[in-house]
């Protein structure tokens, strides 16, 4: 069996050597030059004076072009075109580009770039969620809302009723390579593009857009990422579309790539919250009615924030049954960057939101928040009301989480710390402790429903060798070597026998992104029907060789065994390949049985869902707010995994980045637009030392996908980040040891936000 | 003879402009891509390499590192590690074995931070890799590849000896404190560059052209920490690795302190020097310095003079440095340790102060005998905070002379709000600070990063 294995991932011995090739790495030809951009200064204005000539006479510049000079489409939007490569007129936030220079080498661009002279007439900014709602200023033409039920009688029954509001901050995704692209010009007008890109295809069309081309003299190239977390599945496509603007005026390679500080200040983010709820529920804890309101600062242009902001409504009733539920979803246009896609995709948020409400039911009703969580999921099959349906009316059939809750509840000794933290902190007045246990259910597919699709090519060579594509691309996240296990399993041969080639949009066309977790469900699919198609040709030869049934022919460890028969693998290649039998095929997958209205919000968006649950300890200084995790277990449901150590490091990494979302990231603002905090330097992604001490981080040992998909494996991209909301709500918890009231602890958490909530609190108790 | 150094055993001699970095020498020019720019500040160690000299191995980012700063010296980067034959470094075998790497970018950096770690047996790996971030693991395996790399024996390629230095054409680089006196008095417009984690930013950031450049972390007589009975003298050119270990029995707060300033690259080039010398508020050593009674030693040519380090600090970016004039080093009385420094930032490793605190309060019989606060990051200068001094100096060490001194915060700082915090907080965190001095002098245990999990 190769699928099942711990297998390194495919490239480690590349990583560790530094012999694994990013975008910028690759040699460049002979008279390749570089690119930077000049960006705005200003929030939102009319450009009154562009001057460049200082920038073209600068040492090293080749070229320097603006909206005015690009010959076709200056868009680089992914949905809506309204996001223009370069500024065209008017700028709609500080760091927008608005003209590009191509000079002889990455220092000589940017140094280039500072000598402009722009003058920008500044207009009214909108840059908070209040200046957007008082101004009307948003996508869409008013808040989208969902209902189930009667909300409104439910609440006016409801024994208890409960309002809060939750704010919640975004979060710079800090992948370790910046964005990056690489243009090298073709005979007859071609370009082919190396991109650092989780979507090829979609650079392969804003590129045949912005050039003229069909998208057949565009090739887009990815070999890997290092990192993406959403936050290449759009913005990369200005860098490629300026690369191959320019690689067309100049005939020459042109790569680019941001600068960190560029970068920050360029790309959009994760999408901030602001999430008002009002709940009514009973003596047991049970909700019987909630009302949220989202707000989210969307930024300048839509991006793919309309379905961001849907997967929040989409979880905000994270693992609970309601049955009278009313979303409404502001999507609110502001002088900021376009805030895009990052792991969670808008499901954090809304999950956060019903993860608050329910902790503050809770502390109301003097309960171990974990027992009002259990009140309220929804009954797995064979309990009563099985199956419930979600506030978008799917039924949810696969609920798992009472019994992973109950094992890991078990296995991380929840009620005796949880005891024993009680104890600790009745002793300490200065330090005091807390733990909170939360779920997460996360959807799975693309709400887009098309996009959930995948093609995938494979060949055997007549040595045995076999090559794979598929549309899927590699981040780090191990997609390559899972999709290599399935082929190996394909064909019985050792994994090693598989050679994972570049993604590339000349040899499986039309992908979709590499996100919303799909990466193996889909890929994996369409890898193993090209597989089962070789093989099932190969099948069918070797048996008529031998006058054996083709059902009968087997392949395994690497050998083929054909009526009483065994040959390698290899040897069976060449017989087939002698036999003028095809060695190669695509194969392809839709995902079965979705259907979605996203104006409604009803339908069965998802396949199925992915689960997981953690415990977390922190400790907070109350004279500092200075915090830490203590310990952290985990329990998290990946179905029959393809690959447990490549799904316990997702696990792992999706918690720590969850948690520091909520803990020391801080997106700061001024009151100009101008992002603060555009650099590590000001913006503290975790550190090595804010990892759990004690991490306990184990794979639900009963993991099966309900549903038909690959070898049974659950999706696990983006489920465990957020087994980082225990880290908030233990927080929470612990400083709701300092009085009475409850926190309503905002995130991120710093040390300053935990402060001012233990004075609140503090004061709270008189 | 240009700028001589080994890299990767290799013997190098280079003729360039003296403010190219390393990283880009290297990617640029030697085509050596497995170094990796990640934040060109100095923040990620995606760049970091191993640099070998006479004071031993260590790593370093080679984002804000200057060619000339190397001559002399043995560098390794991640294409150095494995051995000549391609047999890989137990550090790079534990990682792929545990799973150490996922999107890999990160990971050369890493694998040089752990391979040098291992050559000089450190197993602190959460501050051994604090300078290096990874967005992909949550670092859990790399530490356990780490760990499990630990007892394996360094691999004998890794020991590098160190070339002659070179006579570079251009670049001023200086050995002995006299001759740097008497260039730098004669070139008093030139930028003095000795580890280069702030002014190496100059250049990566803010593209500044330096000409010319002095590069002073060689000047040996300025280097090193001399402890004696009466005093301890810091040379300007130590740098913050040293200063750490040599204060770590003396003053064991200060080093902690100093244990989260930076990290092990930004320690192992940062001079105690240059932390001083730039000004800059938000500075750690010089609240921790100010709060034992420095005194700074600045040389202009063959003038020597002394002042109390707090009368350095003028006004926001002005100090008391005359042109040519240069700081030489520290002193301080020998003292018994009352120091107590408090760091607040978001997190905890690698990350500027939104507050610093120095605490050196003696107690005699009861009662506050002498007081002196200092603060980072609560004033345009690292600031003495004069009124809360008089108002605890000759009143008994209690809770209400504490609670007494409420208003006298507010007569020293007026703290400003920016993307590290609010005036509120930290202002409230001072004062907290005051009150935390006295629950441990208590014996209280007030401090998040000691409590056991």
């Amino acid at each position: 069996m190769s699928v099942a294995k711990p297998l390194p991932h495919d490239a480690a011995a590349l990583h560790v050597t530094g012999r694994a090739r990013y975008v910028d790495d690759i040699p460049a030809p002979r008279g390749t030059l570089s690119l930077a951009f000049g960006l705005s200064d200003t929030a939102h204005g009319r450009i009154v004076q562009l001057d460049l000539d200082a920038v073209r006479a600068a040492p090293g510049v080749v070229d320097v072009f603006t909206a005015a000079d690009l010959p076709h489409a200056n868009d680089v939007s992914p949905a809506a075109h309204d996001e223009p490569l370069l500024a065209d007129g008017t700028v709609h936030y500080v760091g927008q580009p608005i003209f590009c220079v191509v000079a002889d080498s990455h220092l000589a661009a940017r140094r280039a770039a500072r000598r402009a002279v722009v003058a920008i007439e500044p207009l009214p900014a909108i840059l908070t969620i209040d200046e957007a709602l008082a101004a009307d200023s948003r996508f869409e033409d008013g808040p989208l809302t969902w209902t189930k039920g009667d909300v409104d009688a439910a609440l006016s029954h409801a024994p208890h009723i409960l309002e809060g509001r939750i704010e919640m901050g975004g979060q710079e995704h800090f992948y370790l390579e910046g964005q990056a692209a690489f243009a090298l010009p073709q005979e007859n007008g071609d370009m082919l593009v190396h991109a650092s890109s989780q979507h090829p295809t979609e650079i392969q069309h804003k590129v045949a857009e912005a050039l003229g081309l069909p998208m057949h003299g565009v090739r887009v190239e990815v070999r890997r990422m290092g990192g993406g977390f959403g936050g290449k599945e759009s913005q990369g496509n200005a860098l490629a579309v300026a690369c191959a603007i320019a690689a067309m005026r100049t005939g020459r390679p042109c790569r680019m790539r941001y600068d960190r500080d560029d970068d920050m200040t360029i790309t959009g983010k994760r999408h901030d919250f602001r999430i008002d709820y009002r709940v009514g529920y009973d003596d047991a804890g049970r909700m019987l009615a909630v009302d949220f309101t989202q707000y989210t600062r969307c930024g300048w242009a839509q991006d793919l924030s309309l379905a961001i902001a849907d997967r929040a409504m989409l979880h905000a009733d994270s693992s609970y049954h309601l049955t009278d539920a009313r979303i409404t979803s502001h999507r609110l246009k502001t002088n900021t960057q376009s805030a895009t896609a990052y792991r969670g995709f808008g499901g954090p948020q809304g999950m956060l939101a019903m993860e608050r409400v329910v902790d503050q039911i809770a502390h109301a009703l003097g309960r171990d928040p974990l027992e009002v969580r259990r009140a309220n999921f929804y009954a797995a099959e064979g309990a009563p009301g099985y199956p419930q349906t979600t506030p978008y009316h799917m039924a949810v059939e696969d609920f798992v989480l009472d019994r992973i809750v109950d094992e890991l509840v078990e296995s991380s000794g929840y009620h005796a710390r949880r005891a024993a933290i009680a104890e600790w902190n009745a002793t300490n007045p200065l330090l005091k402790k807390g733990i909170a246990l939360t779920p997460v259910k996360f959807g799975i597919s693309f709400t887009l429903t098309h996009l959930n699709q995948a093609g995938a090519l494979v060949h055997v060579y007549q040595d045995g060798s076999i090559a794979m594509n598929h549309g899927g691309t590699e981040m780090g996240q191990g997609l390559f070597q899972k999709v290599a296990q399935v082929a190996a399993q394909g064909f019985g041969v050792p994994v090693e026998t598989v050679r994972i080639t570049a993604t590339d949009t000349a040899k499986v066309p039309n992908t979709s992104a590499t996100a919303a977790s799909s990466g193996s469900d889909l890929n994996g699919m369409a890898v193993k029907a090209a597989c089962d198609t070789i093989r099932d040709r190969m099948a069918a030869h070797l048996a008529s060789e031998h006058q054996a049934d083709p059902a009968s022919v087997r392949f395994a460890e690497g050998m083929v065994h054909v009526g009483g028969e065994s040959m390698t693998f290899a040897e069976a290649a060449w017989r087939c390949y002698t036999a003028r039998v095809s060695l190669s095929a695509t194969g392809f997958y839709k995902t079965p049985g979705i259907e979605w209205d996203r104006i409604r919000g009803t339908g069965r968006p998802f396949f199925y869902f992915a689960y997981g649950a953690a415990v977390t300890e922190v400790v907070i200084d109350t004279l500092s707010g200075e915090n830490r995790i203590l310990r952290t277990d985990i329990l998290h449901d990946a179905g029959a995994s393809l690959n447990p150590a490549l799904d316990i490091g997702q696990v792992e990494g999706g918690y720590v980045q969850g948690a520091g979302w909520l803990t020391t990231e801080e997106l700061v603002w001024d009151d100009k637009g101008r992002l603060r905090t555009h650099a590590p330097s000001t913006y503290k992604i975790p550190a090595c030392s804010d990892r759990p001490p004690v991490f306990n981080v184990a794979l639900w040992s009963q993991g099966h996908n309900r549903s038909d998909t690959i070898y049974r494996s659950k999706a696990v991209g983006e489920p465990p980040f957020m087994l980082g909301i225990s880290a908030l709500l233990a927080l929470s918890d612990a400083v709701a040891a300092c009085g009475p009231a409850y926190p309503a602890l905002d995130a991120p958490a710093t040390p300053e936000r935990v402060l001012m909530a233990v004075i609140r609190q503090r004061d709270s108790g008189g | 003879m240009g700028i001589r150094f080994l890299l990767n055993g290799e013997p190098q001699d280079v003729t360039a402009p003296p403010t190219v970095t390393l990283l880009d020498w290297l990617r640029e020019t030697r085509g050596l891509t497995g170094t990796k720019e990640g934040c060109n500040e100095g923040d990620c160690g995606a760049c970091t390499v191993m640099v070998t000299d006479a004071h031993g191995a260590r790593a370093l980012n080679a984002c804000i590192l200057f060619l000339p700063q190397l001559d002399g010296k043995a560098v390794r980067t991640v294409e150095g590690i494995a051995a000549p034959d391609g047999a890989l470094h137990p550090v790079q075998q534990a990682m792929v074995d545990h799973h150490g790497s996922q999107c890999g970018f990160c990971t050369p950096g890493f694998i040089v931070s752990m391979a040098t770690a291992h050559l000089n047996g450190r197993t602190d790996h959460d501050d051994q890799l604090a300078g290096n971030l990874c967005r992909c693991t949550g670092y859990a395996p790399i530490v356990r590849a780490a760990e499990a790399a630990a007892s394996a024996p360094v691999p004998d390629w890794l020991r590098d000896t160190a070339p002659e230095a070179g006579d570079p054409p251009g670049v001023h680089r200086f050995t002995r404190a006299d001759d740097l006196a008497e260039w730098y008095a004669a070139n008093p417009s030139a930028t003095l560059v000795a580890g280069a984690t702030d002014v190496g930013l100059w250049v990566t950031k803010g593209l500044r052209d330096l000409a010319p450049v002095a590069f002073i972390a060689g000047v040996e007589d300025l280097r090193g920490v001399n402890i004696t009975d009466t005093r301890i003298l810091i040379g300007a050119t130590t740098p913050m690795t040293e200063v750490m270990e040599a204060l770590a029995p003396l003053h064991p707060d200060y080093a902690e302190m100093i244990r989260r300033y930076g990290s092990v690259q930004v320690r192992n080039a940062a001079t105690i020097g240059g932390n001083i010398a730039n000004g800059s508020p938000i500075g750690d050593n010089p609240p921790a310095l100010i709060a034992l009674g420095a005194t700074l030693h600045l040389r202009q040519g063959d003038d020597f003079r002394e002042l109390p380090l707090e009368d350095f600090f003028l006004d926001y970016g002005r100090q008391d440095r005359r042109p040519g004039e240069f700081v030489e080093g520290i002193s301080f009385a020998r003292q018994p340790d009352r120091l107590r420094c408090f760091k607040l930032s978001k997190r905890f490793d690698q990350d500027i102060s939104a507050v610093c605190g120095a605490f050196n309060i003696t107690v005699e019989a009861g009662r506050v005998t002498a007081a002196r606060i200092a603060f980072g990051g609560m004033a345009g200068t690292p600031k003495r905070a004069r009124a809360v001094e008089a108002a605890i100096t000759g009143q008994p060490w209690e809770i209400e002379t504490i609670d007494a001194a409420w208003d006298a915060w507010e007569t020293d700082f007026q703290p400003l709000s920016d993307m590290r915090a609010s005036a509120a907080y930290r202002l409230e965190a001072a004062r907290n600070m005051l009150t935390r001095c006295f629950l441990e002098d208590m014996g209280a245990e007030t401090r998040v990063l000691k409590v056991a999990p």
